[in-house]
C-alpha cells in the first residue's frame, strides 16, 4: 500500500500548556523526514470537530497512515477508528503532560521523542488482511456423553451447531444415570429429585443435530479450529470425523478407596459413596457381611479429599451426597434408621444450604464436626468409628452396622497429566532416562490424543492437580489449546447441576472459536484481531525455539523438523516472534524490526541517562496511565515507554538495538508468572523472563553490566509503586553503573 | 422501530461477560447499567481469591473487548423501566438518568476541580467524599466524569460548566428514554451486601471499629479512602489484632437463611492483606463451616498456616464498644464448650450478600425466593438469570454461568431469524 502521512496532535488535556508543540512538529518532522504539512494540530482531537478534520483529509487527501500524537492509545478508542489506515497513538497526555512538570526541556523532549516513534510505528506497519483457511468446518465435537458432556452437545445443538457426541462406555449418563437419587437442584431445596441426566439422554437422542458414538474414543485428533480431523475408535471399527471445536467434558473417577485402609476400606461393611448409590439403586441398604439391613450408617467425610496425604483439594460436593444418603438410610431403613455424619466443615455452599437445614431437622441424622481417627471391627460385623474433637465431646467411639466412605474425586485427566510431567521431566535428564521412564511406567488411557508437536493433552497446571483448568478467574475456559474448551469435573469438582452451567459455558466459547476463525480472527484475549504471524520461512533454520515456546502449541514441524504455523491455534501474543532468533516473524502491524527501530530512534543526550521500558499493554502500559490520570506522581523524565502485546514478543535484538546505540537501561514491565500466573497468554512473561536471564551473554559479548536490563513482576493496580520502581531503577543505572559505554559511538 | 438486539440488565462481571461472548459470536447487545461506569462490584475489590490478583485486569480486558466491538453496545446510568412480550421477542424501555457530562468530556478532572460541592464516596460506602463533579474510579469505563446532581449548591454546576474547555458539561441534560426490542434478555443485575447493621448484636453502624468486608476491600485498594493502608475509621490506628466474623447475617434464619458462598473466602483473603501490611498483626476467624470447596482450599492451607492467624468455631453471640475505641468479641467456642471474650482493635464483619432483585424486583413476572433471588425455573422463554441473581456465588462461577447464557440467549436470538437463518 502507498502510504499518505497524516500526524495528528492534540493540544488539548493540558498538553498545549505542557509542550510547545510547534516545536515538537518541527522536530519530528526533520527526524523523520516527513513534511511539515502533513502534521497538523488542533484543541480537542477527539471531539467532533478534531474527527470531522482527519476524516477529512482521509477523504480529500487520501492520507492513509496516521498518528495520533495525544492520549493513550486505551482512550479514546471509539472515536479515534479510522477503517482503512494504518494507526498509531503517541501517548503524551497520560505519559507526558499528565505526569511531568509542564513546559521543561525533558518534557517537551519526551513529547516529541513519542511522536517520532509513532510514526516510525506507521512508516513499518501495514494494514491487516484476514488469513481465512478453507474448508472450515462448524460441527463441535464433544467428548463424555455424562450430565456435562450431554448439557454442552444439547446447548450447542439448540444454538445451530452440529454435534458430535463420544461416549466411552456402551450407555450414555456417566455417573449421573448410576445414582439412584439426586440433591435437590432447585429451590426451595426439600426433598430427592430423580437424577436429571436421564432427561437429557432423552433430549439428546430427540435431537437431529447430534450425533452420538457409544463404546467409543478418540484415537487421534490432527488439525486446529475449523480444521480437526479427527479418528474415532468405535465398536464398528475406525472411523474419521471432521470437526470445528472439541469440548472437553471427560468426567472423574473416584479416588482409589484401596488406599484408605486407615478409614477401614477392605473391611467388609465399610463402603465408599459411589458402592453405597449401586446398593440404595437396587433396593435396599444392607451389608455386605451378612446381607443385613442396615440401620445405623456413619458418613465419613473428606475420605482421601482435604488430605495431604491423598487429594489435597475439596472435592466439593460430597456433602450434598452423604447428606442425600443420610436421606436413603432414613427413607429406606425405617424409623429406627440413623445415618451419623463425621465431618471437618459441611460444604454446602450458596443456595445449598437449605438442604443442608432441611436434613438437619431430621432427627434421625446426626452430625458432628470430628477427626475420624479409625474405623475397626466391633465384632458381627459390626464397626467402631473413633473421632476425636466432635462436638459430642473430646472423643467419640461410635457403633455403626455399615460405614460409607465419602470418597473425593480425581479428574479423568490426571492419569494422564502426572504421566506426562514425568515423562517431561525424565525426558529432560537425557535420552536414557527418557526410555527408562517409558519402559517402566504404565501408560494411563489418554483421552484427546492430539497430534500436536508440543503433546498429546491439555498441558497440565501448576499446582492444578491434574484438572484441565485454566486459572484465570475472569476468563473460565482459557485453555492452553486454542479451540479445545474443558468443562465439568474434569476442570473444578462440581455439583450436576453446576456442571450443567460449565457445559452451557464450554459450547458457547466453541461456537465462538469457529464463528471467528470463518472471519479468520483470533479467539481470547484479542478476539478482534486478524493480524497473524507471517514468518519468513526462507532463513529460518529450523531451531524450533517457536514450537517449544508457544503457549498455545500454535506450531507443528513437517517431517523435516522445520516449524510450520497450525494458524487457527494461534492467539497472536508475538511469543514466537520474541523466541526467534533470526528474527523472522512479523505481523503486519507489529515486528521485531518495528519495535527496533522504534527503540533506535531514541535519541540518547551527551549528559543523563536514557532509559527504554517495554510495558505489557494491558496491565503494565495500564498502570502506567492511570499514574498520569491520577496525578499524584510523576513519571521519570529519563525514560521512554513502548507498549508490547506480552511481554513474550520481547525478541533479545532489542536489547543490542537499545544497548548498542548508547541507551543506559533497559526495564521490562510483564505480569505475574508462576503458579498464579497473570499473564493473558499464560506463559509469556515467564518466557520473557527465561530469555532475559540469558541475556546476561550478550551484555557481556558487549562488555556491558547485566543489572542495565532488568525485568519486573507488575500488576495492573500497582500504579502507585510504579513511579517509585522505575526512579530505583534508573537510580541504579545513575549510581551503580554511570552512563553506557557506546554513548557517542 | 428499535434495533433488536440482547438486552443484558447488569454491567457486572456477569453481564459483561454475558455480552462480550454473545457479541464475539455475531450477535448485537446492550448493555444496561444502572452504575456510571460499567465493573459493578468486581470494581470495589482490591483482589481476588485465590491468585489475589486484581480484578481491574480482567475488567480492563473486558473494556478493550468492549472498545474493539461495535457489536456491543452499552448504556450507564440507566435502568430497565418496562417489559412487554411481543411475538417471542420484547419491547423494552430503558430510562437513562442524566450524567450532566457528555461524551465530549476527556477526564481532564477540570469540572471537578472548579466544583465546590461534595458528596458522600459511595464507591468507598461513604469512607471518604468526592466532589458532586467526579470520576467514579481511576481505572473506571467509560472514563468519563458525571454530575452528582443531588449534592450540587445552587446553581454551582454553572461553574463546572464554564471550567470545561470542551463542550462537555450539560446544564439542562434531560432524562433520557431509550427503547429497544429485545430478542432475549439476560438478567446480570447482581447483589448488594446484606445490611449487617440489622443484626443489633453485631454492632455495625453503633460499635466505631467494626467494618464489613466490602469496606475491607476499600481500605486494602490502593485507590481507596486510605490509599490502600488498612487503618481502623475511629482514630487511624493500625490494626494489629483483627477479627473476622463469618456468617454476618448468612446462615441465619433471622437475616439469610442461605450461606452467602463466597464470605470464607473473602476473609481469608483479606487476612492476607492483614499480613501483608502488618507482618505481626494477628487475625482471629470466628466461623462455623470454612467453606473453601474444590480447588479453593489450598488457598485455605496456606492462610491457616500463617502465623498469627487462628481459627475458632463458634457463633459471635455480641461485639461491643470497649475501651480505647477498642472492640470487644463474645461467642461460644463450640469445640471447647467454653465462652469466650476477647478485645480487638478492629472487626471485620463478613457480611452475606443478597441479590440486588431483592430491594429492586423487576417486573419481569419473575417469582423470587423469600429472600428475593430469582426462582430461574419462573423466568419467561428468552429470559435469563446469571450470577448472584439467582443464587450467591463468586466471580469464578458467574463467569461461568454467564458465558453459558450467552449461548442460551442466542439459542432464543436465532429462534427469531427468518427460517433456515441460522448463521
Amino acid at each position: 500500500m502507498e502510504k499518505k502521512y497524516g500526524v495528528y496532535i492534540c493540544k488539548g488535556c493540558g498538553i498545549g500548556e505542557s509542550v510547545d508543540v510547534q516545536k515538537m512538529i518541527d522536530e519530528t518532522a526533520s527526524a523523520t523526514r516527513l513534511p511539515k504539512e502533513n502534521f497538523k494540530s488542533h484543541d480537542a482531537l477527539c471531539s467532533p470537530e478534531g474527527i470531522a478534520m482527519i476524516n477529512a483529509d482521509i477523504k480529500n487527501d487520501g492520507i492513509n497512515a496516521l498518528n495520533i500524537v495525544a492520549c493513550s492509545q486505551r482512550s479514546k478508542v471509539e472515536e479515534f477508528d479510522f477503517p482503512g489506515c494504518v494507526m498509531a497513538r503517541s501517548n503524551i497526555r497520560e505519559l507526558v503532560a499528565w505526569s511531568m512538570p509542564a513546559m521543561e526541556e525533558s518534557t517537551q523532549i519526551n513529547a516529541r521523542d513519542y511522536a517520532i516513534m509513532g510514526v516510525i510505528k506507521i512508516q513499518k506497519g501495514d494494514l491487516p488482511e484476514p488469513g481465512i483457511l478453507e474448508n472450515l468446518n462448524r460441527t463441535i465435537l464433544v467428548i463424555g456423553g455424562g450430565m456435562t458432556g450431554l448439557s454442552a452437545a444439547l446447548e450447542a445443538a439448540r444454538a445451530g451447531y452440529e454435534v458430535a457426541l463420544v461416549e466411552k462406555e456402551a450407555q450414555l449418563g456417566g455417573w449421573g444415570a448410576k445414582i439412584f437419587k439426586s440433591s435437590p437442584m432447585s429451590y426451595p431445596f426439600e426433598g430427592l429429585i430423580d437424577s436429571p441426566v436421564h432427561a437429557r439422554i432423552k433430549d439428546v437422542q430427540a435431537e437431529s443435530r447430534i450425533k452420538v458414538y457409544t463404546g467409543t474414543t478418540i484415537q487421534k485428533i490432527d488439525g486446529q479450529p475449523g480444521l480437526y480431523d479427527v479418528t474415532l475408535n468405535t465398536p464398528g471399527g475406525e472411523e474419521t470425523i471432521k470437526a470445528g471445536a472439541v469440548v472437553l467434558a471427560a468426567g472423574w473417577k473416584p479416588y482409589d478407596a484401596t488406599k484408605l485402609t486407615h478409614l477401614g476400606y477392605g473391611l467388609p461393611n465399610v463402603v465408599t459413596s459411589v458402592e453405597f448409590e449401586e446398593m440404595a439403586k437396587k433396593g435396599g441398604i444392607t451389608r455386605p457381611s451378612d446381607g443385613k439391613p442396615a440401620k445405623k450408617v456413619a458418613f465419613i467425610q473428606c475420605a482421601g479429599s482435604r488430605d495431604p496425604e491423598h487429594l489435597p483439594y475439596c472435592s466439593h460436593f460430597c456433602c450434598s451426597t452423604s447428606l442425600k444418603q443420610a436421606k436413603y438410610v432414613r427413607e429406606l431403613g425405617g424409623d429406627d434408621a440413623l445415618a451419623m455424619i463425621f465431618y471437618k466443615d459441611i460444604r454446602t455452599p450458596g443456595q445449598t444450604e437449605l438442604f443442608y437445614k432441611n436434613m438437619q431437622n431430621d432427627p434421625g441424622v446426626m452430625l458432628t464436626k470430628g477427626d475420624v481417627k479409625g474405623v475397626s471391627e466391633a465384632g458381627s460385623g459390626n464397626l467402631y468409628v473413633e473421632a476425636e474433637n466432635t462436638l459430642l465431646g473430646q472423643n467419640v467411639k461410635a457403633l455403626a452396622d455399615l460405614v460409607v466412605l465419602a470418597v473425593g474425586i480425581v479428574p479423568a485427566t490426571a492419569g494422564h497429566q502426572q504421566y506426562l510431567d514425568g515423562l517431561a521431566a525424565a525426558g529432560s535428564k537425557g535420552d536414557e532416562a527418557k526410555a527408562k521412564y517409558i519402559e517402566e511406567t504404565l501408560k494411563p488411557e489418554f483421552i484427546l490424543n492430539l497430534g500436536y508437536k508440543q503433546g498429546p493433552e491439555i498441558p497440565s497446571m501448576e499446582g492444578g492437580f491434574g484438572f484441565a483448568d485454566s486459572n484465570f478467574l475472569c476468563f473460565q475456559y482459557e485453555t492452553r489449546r486454542t479451540g479445545i474448551y474443558a468443562a465439568g469435573c474434569v476442570r473444578q469438582p462440581m455439583t450436576m447441576a453446576e456442571a450443567a452451567e460449565d457445559a452451557a459455558g464450554a459450547a458457547m466459547k466453541a461456537a465462538q472459536v469457529i464463528e471467528h476463525v470463518a472471519k479468520g480472527m483470533a479467539v481470547h484475549p484479542r478476539a478482534w484481531d486478524i493480524t497473524f504471524p507471517d514468518p519468513m520461512m526462507t532463513r529460518c533454520t529450523s531451531c524450533k525455539r517457536c514450537t517449544e515456546e508457544c503457549p498455545f502449541g500454535a506450531i507443528d514441524e513437517d517431517a523435516k523438523g522445520t516449524p510450520f504455523y497450525k494458524i487457527n491455534r494461534c492467539r497472536r501474543c508475538g511469543t514466537c516472534m520474541g523466541a526467534c532468533p533470526e528474527r523472522i516473524v512479523s505481523f503486519k502491524d507489529y515486528h521485531v524490526d518495528m519495535i527496533g527501530s522504534m527503540i533506535k530512534s531514541v535519541e540518547v543526550p551527551d549528559e543523563g541517562l536514557r532509559i527504554i521500558v517495554l510495558a505489557c499493554e494491558n496491565d503494565a502500559y495500564a498502570a502506567l496511565d492511570t499514574v498520569g490520570i491520577r496525578r499524584k506522581q510523576k513519571l521519570n523524565p529519563s525514560v521512554r515507554i513502548l507498549p508490547v502485546r506480552c511481554l513474550g514478543s520481547t525478541n533479545l535484538v532489542w536489547v543490542a538495538d537499545a544497548f548498542s546505540r548508547g541507551i543506559d537501561g533497559l526495564l521490562l514491565l510483564g505480569c505475574k508468572f508462576g503458579e498464579d500466573y497473570q499473564c493473558h497468554f499464560i506463559k509469556g512473561s515467564e518466557l520473557a523472563s527465561y530469555r532475559f536471564s540469558k541475556v546476561q551473554e550478550t551484555l557481556n559479548r558487549l562488555q556491558l553490566e547485566a543489572e542495565r536490563c532488568k525485568m519486573e513482576q507488575v500488576g495492573i493496580d500497582d500504579y502507585s509503586r510504579l513511579p517509585e520502581i522505575i526512579d530505583d531503577f534508573v537510580k541504579n543505572v545513575e549510581d551503580q553503573l554511570g552512563p553506557n559505554p557506546f554513548k557517542g559511538f | 422501530m428499535a434495533e433488536q438486539c440482547i438486552l443484558v440488565i447488569g454491567g457486572g462481571i456477569s453481564g459483561l461477560t454475558a455480552a462480550i461472548e454473545a457479541a464475539e459470536a455475531g450477535y448485537d447487545v446492550c448493555i444496561v447499567e444502572k452504575n456510571p461506569y460499567l465493573g459493578g462490584r468486581v470494581a470495589q475489590l482490591n483482589k481476588y481469591f485465590p491468585k489475589l490478583c486484581p480484578p481491574v485486569c480482567g475488567l480492563e480486558i473486558n473494556y478493550r473487548r468492549i472498545k474493539e466491538n461495535a457489536k456491543v453496545k452499552f448504556y450507564t446510568m440507566a435502568q430497565v423501566e418496562s417489559v412487554t412480550a411481543r411475538e417471542g421477542s420484547y419491547d423494552v424501555t430503558v430510562k437513562v438518568a442524566p450524567r450532566y457530562i457528555n461524551d465530549r468530556c476527556v477526564s481532564c478532572d477540570a469540572c471537578a476541580q472548579a466544583c465546590p460541592a461534595e458528596r458522600q464516596d459511595d464507591f468507598n460506602f461513604g469512607m471518604s467524599k468526592t466532589t458532586a463533579a467526579y470520576l467514579p474510579f481511576d481505572q473506571a469505563y467509560p472514563m468519563r466524569y458525571v454530575i452528582d446532581a443531588a449534592n450540587c449548591k445552587d446553581g454551582c454546576m454553572q461553574k463546572c460548566k464554564e471550567a470545561c474547555k470542551y463542550g462537555a458539561v450539560e446544564l439542562d441534560m434531560k432524562p433520557e428514554t431509550v427503547k429497544i426490542n429485545a430478542s432475549a434478555i439476560v438478567v446480570a443485575t447482581g447483589w448488594d451486601p446484606y445490611d449487617i447493621s440489622k443484626a443489633d448484636n453485631l454492632g455495625m453502624g453503633k460499635v466505631k471499629n467494626v467494618i464489613t468486608n466490602m469496606m475491607m476491600e476499600r481500605l486494602a485498594a490502593p485507590n481507596g479512602p486510605t490509599a490502600g493502608r488498612i487503618l481502623r475509621p475511629s482514630d487511624g490506628k493500625e490494626p494489629k489484632k483483627v477479627a473476622f466474623v463469618q456468617c454476618a447475617g448468612s446462615r441465619d434464619e433471622n437475616h439469610l437463611s442461605y450461606c452467602s458462598y463466597i464470605c470464607c473466602m473473602a476473609s481469608l483473603k483479606q487476612t492476607t492483606y492483614l499480613k501483608e501490611q502488618y507482618p505481626d498483626a494477628t487475625a482471629d476467624i470466628f466461623y462455623i463451616d470454612i467453606r473453601t470447596p474444590g480447588r479453593y482450599e489450598k488457598f485455605y492451607w496456606k492462610v491457616r498456616d500463617m502465623e498469627g492467624v487462628s481459627f475458632t468455631k463458634g457463633k459471635v453471640a455480641r461485639v461491643e464498644n470497649t475501651e480505647g475505641d477498642d472492640v470487644l468479641v463474645t461467642l461460644e467456642d463450640v469445640l471447647s464448650g467454653k465462652k469466650v471474650r476477647m478485645a480487638f482493635d478492629m472487626v471485620v464483619l463478613a457480611a452475606g450478600m443478597q441479590s440486588a432483585t431483592r430491594q429492586n424486583p423487576l417486573q419481569l413476572g419473575i417469582n423470587y425466593t423469600a429472600e428475593g433471588m430469582i426462582v430461574p425455573s419462573s423466568l419467561k422463554p428468552g429470559i435469563y438469570a446469571v450470577g448472584s441473581s439467582k443464587s450467591p456465588v463468586d466471580v469464578a462461577k458467574s463467569v461461568q454461568d454467564a458465558t453459558g447464557a450467552a449461548l442460551r440467549s442466542i439459542q432464543s436470538a436465532i429462534k427469531l431469524l427468518p427460517a433456515g437463518g441460522i448463521r
